[in-house]
């Protein structure tokens, strides 16, 4: 890794969960502008990396009795997602996906306690092609529109099966409107918090009304599963007035229709919202803080270029991401190492430069519930608090921890590679090996004397291999559970 | 995504005390010589509790004709007596254990508390009630700002947030360790011997040179000092088992290391745990055996009476303060999912062995006359009748001792909710 690109570790950390040494070497030949314009048309990359979990030279996955069912089995599909971050050759593709699983943040507790874990991995996690009921997940859905039009996910979302049972849109009927989703539609789907008003929460709710579930399907060959449903009977089909404009010519009302007609109030509504000057600023300012920069304040320059990038294009998330890329904000020496790592970021990263070899992502899950990221799992539909939130103590000891965990796994590899580089010959060149290998936010020169007193502690230096596998997993450990690693 | 929370600490932490002198072990002395100490235990209802069927105004016909399957029947609630405003009410019948508390004297409800023109968003709401500052609700944590008025050196174990992150009501400058499990909050090492000795006093070497200049950065290094210098204090109380065992709910397991940390009297005096769940807009099941709320009612009950009749053993519940919150009440009626949606004022909960129990504040009226000044929202909600920070302000003068008018930016403090 010596002598990379730092640009591209940094496109890498953004774009993507870090870079492997193949990646580097693949982004690391193109200019900054080619490289991001490869991860955001990753459709030209082929997507197999699902094909490779459980072959050699990947990460490993766990499977305690029976096969690896990730469609119906929550801790299968968490591992399948560590697996596809650290080995995706599309990792914008994966970066997307989790922003946007932040963004319509659904648990997967609820809908196991509503219908039952199996169900709940299924409708959270299962690829069409691998459920007798063809039911796609929704972060599968999620994945295929990753850079998909804004109004395209929006409309998915609506419809999904978790979605409907996680804000209960399933029991949203005529005669009593629900609004749970109605409500967080607009508030965290949307145009944010202090742009709409109470009577539009309920508005909204009666939009969605008949927006249901129906069980269509076998029991017997399990192709059963629950789907989106419009039930005319439960819609209410008078007029919706809003506050804001919902219809381009500025219409605030949605106009009462016939019960069979009623669900193109649900399209009229998302796409006012989609299309609302509030909701592009509202997705550029995340972006911004998931993609350049978490420190001080927004930059209103960058949220007003990117809002209108998105307004411009229909909402077009690839042309949006296109624009975050290249931007000169992104570029900007001040966004290098300018966000907190998420815990799927610092694990995913930390495999890629640590090694992988002989480790399982089952082993990442604990750790990374300790840190507070448990996928399928945000804390409530606001996802993640993020940024400083992450580093409570007891988070930090648990990325410590992990480092520790994962460095001993790797001792053997570290120690080789370590002899490979030539780097063994003494503590200083072990150490300026490991600071490359783990590029981390700037370090004090304070810092890597302590780095450096550690190497020469407890004995002479002989670059032996006992001390190589001692040593290196040490220093690996302090490296990586330091506080400057912890920032993309 | 709170954005502009995350700016709350803009170099907060080069504040952070690099050099803590561990408090000396007098406490247990102390203690024996009848000294005390005063605890405060924050618990967070999270989800907006339906204090409706916490509390039940039981005899209101409205509460019946509103409530068709979730009201609680006369029958069934257990009753604690009149209020104020003579409305009869009745706990939830999972709540038998806080009843007895209560009809020993040492458990209080405030009723209808909030705020004017209240939040029914969850996250703008928890921030007003963690801020006490409806205005500014991106600003620091209430008592995050208590214990940022503390004198120097605060210790760093002077706080214990019982969850994974840290909640916006502790938010400061004073750094609160964050520690879910006592057995977990370890530093675990790839080697043995003298090279995990060596790493470990490598890592808090290296947490001493904190980067005042990089705030960021610098708050990162404040969780790593705060967390490797209150391990081997924290494991002491990994050790504690009471008897009886609490319930194995995390709320419970919670309140044990809470009850773990005052009994090896390691420091700390503000605790934070919560329990989840309670936002039941479908399905919320009040009156069956194992509904959704009874289960709420339930692991609040257990847990709650467990730490009760732990710290009285331990001679501890008069050192003790538990005071509840939630981020909004719920819709008077039922929807049609058999839950309720976001409403606005609710009932607090205060429980110690200092607090004067009872029935504070009066209970909404639930009638549908346009003119009835206990609801709000075209009667569809109660309105507040005690602020909040009311509340908050008896806690911070009467509890802790401080002057809350300079805490809270205002003078809240209320006649007639005298549960201290």
């Amino acid at each position: 890794m010596a002598g990379s690109d730092r640009q591209i570790e940094h496109l890498l950390r953004r774009a993507g969960f870090g870079a492997r040494p193949d990646e580097l070497s693949l982004y690391g030949a193109m200019s900054t502008t080619q490289a991001a314009s490869a991860l955001v048309d990753y459709d030209a990359t082929p997507d197999t990396v699902d094909s490779k979990i459980g072959s050699p030279g990947y990460v490993g996955t766990t499977v305690t009795g029976g096969a690896f069912s990730p469609q119906s089995n929550i801790n299968h599909a968490r591992q399948r997602w560590l697996f596809r971050m650290v080995h995706s050759d599309r990792p914008l593709q994966e970066k997307m996906t989790l922003f946007w699983h932040n963004h319509f943040a659904t648990g997967y507790n609820k809908i196991a306690g509503a219908l039952s874990a199996a169900e709940a991995a299924r409708y959270m996690a299962a690829k069409a092609s691998e459920d007798p009921g063809q039911v796609r997940g929704q972060i599968e859905m999620l994945r295929d529109n990753a850079l998909g039009r804004f109004k395209d996910i929006l409309l998915a979302i609506a419809k999904d099966t978790a979605m409907l049972v996680w804000l209960d849109g399933r029991t949203n009927t005529k005669a009593k409107p629900q609004e749970n989703f109605g409500r967080e539609v607009m508030e965290l789907f949307t145009v944010g918090v202090g742009n709409y008003t109470e009577s539009d929460v309920y508005a909204a709710a009666r939009v969605f009304t008949g927006w249901n579930l129906q069980r269509p399907g076998s029991a017997a060959d399990g192709s059963q599963h629950y789907e989106f449903v419009y039930n005319a009977g439960q819609h209410e089909t008078t007029a919706k007035t809003f506050s804001f404009a919902v219809y381009p010519d500025g219409g605030k009302t949605i106009p009462a229709r016939s019960a069979a007609d009623g669900m193109q109030d649900g399209i009229d509504f998302i796409n006012g919202l989609a299309s609302h000057p509030n909701t592009a600023r509202y997705l550029a300012t995340k972006l911004y803080r998931f993609f350049v920069n978490e420190f001080g304040a927004v930059n209103v320059t960058f949220v007003s270029r990117v809002a209108q990038v998105y307004l411009q294009n229909g909402g077009d998330m690839k042309a949006v991401m296109r624009e975050v890329l290249q931007s000169p904000e992104l570029w900007d020496a001040s966004a290098y190492f300018a966000r907190y790592s998420w815990p799927a970021e610092f694990v995913a990263r930390a495999l890629k430069d640590i090694g992988w070899s002989g480790f399982s992502v089952n082993d990442a899950l604990t750790p990374m519930s300790n840190m507070g990221q448990i996928l399928y799992e945000p804390p409530d539909v606001s996802g993640w608090d993020a940024g400083q939130t992450w580093f409570s103590t007891s988070a930090m000891l648990a990325r410590m921890n992990f480092a520790s965990s994962l460095a001993g796994n790797q001792k053997f590899n570290l120690a080789t590679a370590v002899k490979k580089a030539n780097a063994s010959s003494t503590p200083e060149a072990l150490l300026a090996y490991f600071v490359d290998a783990l590029v981390t936010a700037p370090m004090d020169p304070s810092v890597t004397v302590e780095l450096s007193n550690y190497l020469h502690a407890n004995g002479a230096w002989t670059g032996s291999d006992a001390q190589l596998q001692t040593k290196s997993p040490g220093v690996v450990h302090l490296i990586a559970g330091s506080p400057e690693y912890q920032f993309v | 995504m709170k954005v502009t929370r995350r700016q709350f600490v803009k170099g907060g932490v080069a504040a952070f005390t690099v050099t803590f002198a561990a408090p000396e072990f007098l406490s247990d002395l102390a203690r024996a010589q009848g000294a005390h100490v005063r605890n405060l235990v924050v618990l967070y209802l999270s989800g907006g509790n339906d204090s409706l069927s916490m509390l039940a105004p039981y005899n209101d016909p409205f509460y019946a004709s509103r409530r068709p399957t979730l009201a609680i029947p006369a029958g069934q609630v257990l009753q604690i007596g009149t209020d104020s405003s003579n409305v009869a009410l009745g706990l939830h019948p999972r709540l038998a254990g806080l009843k007895q508390i209560f009809d020993q004297g040492r458990l209080a409800f405030i009723q209808r508390t909030g705020y004017a023109n209240q939040s029914r968003s969850h996250f703008t709401g928890t921030d007003i009630w963690s801020t006490a500052d409806p205005n500014n609700a991106q600003g620091l944590g209430w008592v995050g700002r208590y214990l940022d008025s503390l004198p120097s050196p605060v210790d760093p174990l002077v706080g214990w947030n019982t969850t994974g992150s840290l909640p916006h009501v502790l938010q400061g400058h004073t750094a609160v360790p964050a520690i879910a499990s006592p057995s977990s909050y370890a530093f675990s090492s790839p080697n043995s011997g003298a090279e995990a000795s060596a790493e470990r006093a490598t890592a808090v070497r290296i947490a001493s040179h904190v980067p005042v200049d990089r705030p960021e950065l610098a708050f990162v290094y404040g969780s790593t000092q705060a967390a490797l210098a209150t391990l081997d204090r924290v494991s002491t109380v990994a050790s504690y088992r009471p008897s009886p065992a609490y319930p194995n709910t995390g709320f419970a397991q919670a309140l044990q290391a809470v009850a773990g940390a005052m009994t090896k009297s390691i420091g700390t005096r503000i605790f934070y745990v919560t329990t989840g769940g309670f936002d039941t807009h479908s399905a919320q099941n009040v009156n069956a055996a194992n509904g959704a709320y009874s289960n709420l009612m339930g692991t609040l009950n257990d847990g709650l009476l467990a730490f009760h009749n732990d710290l009285k053993a331990q001679g501890l519940l008069d050192d003790t303060l538990v005071l509840s919150f939630s981020e909004f009440g719920r819709r008077i009626s039922e929807n049609g999912s058999g839950g309720t949606d976001h409403g606005s004022a609710s009932v607090m909960i205060a429980m110690g062995g200092k607090v004067k129990g009872g029935l504070y504040g009066t209970a909404p009226n639930l009638n549908m006359d346009p003119k009835n000044p206990t609801l709000e929202n075209s009667n569809g909600d109660v309105t507040y009748e005690t602020d909040f920070r009311s509340v908050y302000a008896q806690v911070l003068d009467s509890w802790l001792g401080t002057d809350s008018t300079k805490l809270l930016g205002g003078n809240f403090r209320k006649g007639g909710i005298g549960f201290i």
